[in-house]
């Protein structure tokens, strides 16, 4: 690990102000940062600690809840204003890492912990966009099993690893950021960037900008959801591909608004508005979700490796969208 | 120094670790200066300890090198197996991805912290009452982890299988998935399943006393 010089600011002005220098990263539970540190994937020159900031409240609003950058994941799962109103965040944050990483990492640390692959994460490859911008992709070529099958381009195909991010796509969480010179509120769907020709860049946060609070918008009732993970073991693992899926009942056993995000399978959380639409005024069944995944996989382009994750995303889409339908 | 094969693996492993550090050194020398130690308290195991320490170490490398407890393992050394699983404030984590200056003022329990008085901890006695371990080198976490749990369990945190929150009873699929950060490579796993649901039970016994 490179040397770095170390703060741990007691106010959030204090923060920003060090934020804005140039080689300066925020800590939050430095469960990917320190790691990627030990790789020498990431070598910041000042280190502020943010432990310290008043950032880990839970609260209720007029307007749905405010839940602080700081609170950690198991916190946030655990907490009854969480677990009771928005059941698909706490399923999301439980399926995602261990017990121990959970009680470690924060909701602004899981928000940017980076768009990996194991390319990016080994310096022994040369070739990473995104750690090398321009060096090229080394997972195009070569074991891309768990890599991209949408929205990927010639100079990255790693996949987002955050399961609360899936489900906060699925929610319209806003993310709020401050600046040295004002707040700004982000929606989740324009926080995240596809890789385009600048990988290295996953976000529009800018230099110093600290992320304060996720805002959720208050849940009608008649919602329902799940959060289907399917992964290489049967916990501890990243998702191949996951679905938070959540459909709002009306009438007549006809669905008001559906929404579905995937994971695994992007840069970012994967949402597509037309097949979310064709479902609106719907009863919910096996055929109808068959259209809707497929309007959600348009345009999927599988790597030598991993065209399964195609039909698994498929399968798995139309299993979540029952499941929460069912989820009464 | 005495020859090479009088050595214990203890005094062997700390000769190299030092010669690690001195090559670290000089690595990092063409990187610019070091920055400035940073000072710092921690109350280890119930006693409090002052540090003057370079900001990198880790709360693990802390343990086991600078205070000798090496209950407390180091494995992947990236936050993928758990042996190096300790408490804070009763929570548990993973020390290795642990910046020791973080937690300035925090109280640390490690495997050491856990008999008292000479009496083993009710979970280490049934790990050996279960023969929950082959090498032993999970088991440190393992127990840490799994004393961490049950309260956790206690407190109604919910898991995966049980979203809604801890209720009823802890049956072995849930001790599975609760333990899910804790890696057995020599997979003692029924045994350790078996050690944590006998301590669950006691306790629960216990209590309805």
């Amino acid at each position: 690990m490179r040397p770095f010089a170390y703060s741990s600011p007691g106010d959030v002005a204090e923060a920003i102000a060090s934020g804005g220098e140039t080689g300066a990263k925020f800590l939050g539970g430095g469960t990917n940062l320190l790691d990627l540190m030990k790789m020498g994937v990431e070598n910041p020159a000042h280190l502020i600690a943010i432990g310290r900031l008043p950032l880990a409240g839970i609260e209720e609003k007029a307007d749905g809840i405010r839940i602080g950058a700081m609170a950690k994941n198991s916190e946030v799962a655990a907490h009854p204003l969480v677990a009771q109103r928005y059941p698909l965040l706490s399923q999301a944050l439980l399926s995602g890492a261990s017990p121990q990483i959970r009680n470690m990492a924060t909701v602004g640390g899981n928000l940017l912990q980076r768009t990996r692959c194991f390319y990016f994460y080994d310096p022994s490859y040369k070739e990473c966009n995104k750690r090398s911008p321009g060096s090229g992709c080394a997972a195009i070529h070569g074991y891309n099993r768990i890599h991209a099958i949408l929205g990927a381009s010639d100079r990255c195909i790693a996949t987002n690893p955050s399961d609360m991010a899936v489900a906060l796509t699925a929610l319209d969480a806003r993310i709020i950021v401050r600046g040295a010179q004002r707040e700004r509120s982000i929606p989740i769907h324009a926080f995240y960037r596809l890789p385009g020709d600048t990988p290295e860049i996953e976000n529009e946060l800018r230099p110093g900008e600290l992320i304060t609070a996720v805002e959720l918008p208050p849940q009608p009732a008649g919602r329902r959801s799940y959060y289907l993970k399917v992964r290489d073991r049967n916990s501890f693992a990243f998702a191949l591909v996951s679905v938070a899926a959540m459909v709002e009942m009306g009438d007549n056993n006809r669905m008001r608004e559906a929404r579905i995000a995937l994971g695994g399978v992007a840069h970012k959380p994967w949402r597509v508005a037309e097949a979310e639409e064709i479902l609106r005024g719907r009863e919910p069944g096996e055929a109808v979700f068959q259209q809707a995944a497929a309007i959600l996989l348009k345009g999927s382009k599988p790597h030598r490796y991993n065209g399964f994750k195609v039909e698994l995303a498929r399968r798995a889409t139309v299993r979540a969208l029952l499941s929460a339908s069912e989820n009464g | 120094m005495k020859p090479a094969d009088e050595l214990t693996r203890r005094e062997f492993v700390g000769v190299t670790a030092v010669a690690a550090t001195l090559s670290d050194a000089v690595a990092n020398a063409a990187t610019g200066p070091t920055p400035p130690n940073v000072h710092y308290s921690l109350i280890i195991n119930g006693q409090t300890h002052e540090f003057d320490l370079d900001p990198r170490v880790t709360l693990l490398d802390l343990l086991r090198e600078r205070l000798h407890l090496t209950g407390t393992k180091k494995g992947c050394d990236h936050g993928q197996c758990g042996a190096c699983t300790v408490l804070i404030g009763g929570v548990r984590v993973i020390s290795c991805l642990t910046l020791a200056v973080t937690q300035d003022g925090a109280r640390v329990t490690t495997i050491e912290g856990m008999a008292a008085n000479g009496v083993l901890h009710p979970m280490q006695a049934a790990f050996i009452e279960h023969d929950g371990f082959q090498c032993g080198f999970c088991t440190s976490g393992q127990i840490c982890s799994a004393v961490a749990m049950l309260s956790e369990w206690g407190s109604g945190m919910p898991s995966a299988l049980s979203p809604g929150g801890s209720a009823g009873e802890l049956n072995d699929a849930e001790i599975r998935e609760r333990m899910a950060g804790n890696i057995c490579r020599c997979g003692a796993y029924p045994n350790i399943v078996a050690a944590i649901r006998e301590v669950q039970q006691s306790t629960a016994a216990e209590r309805a006393k």
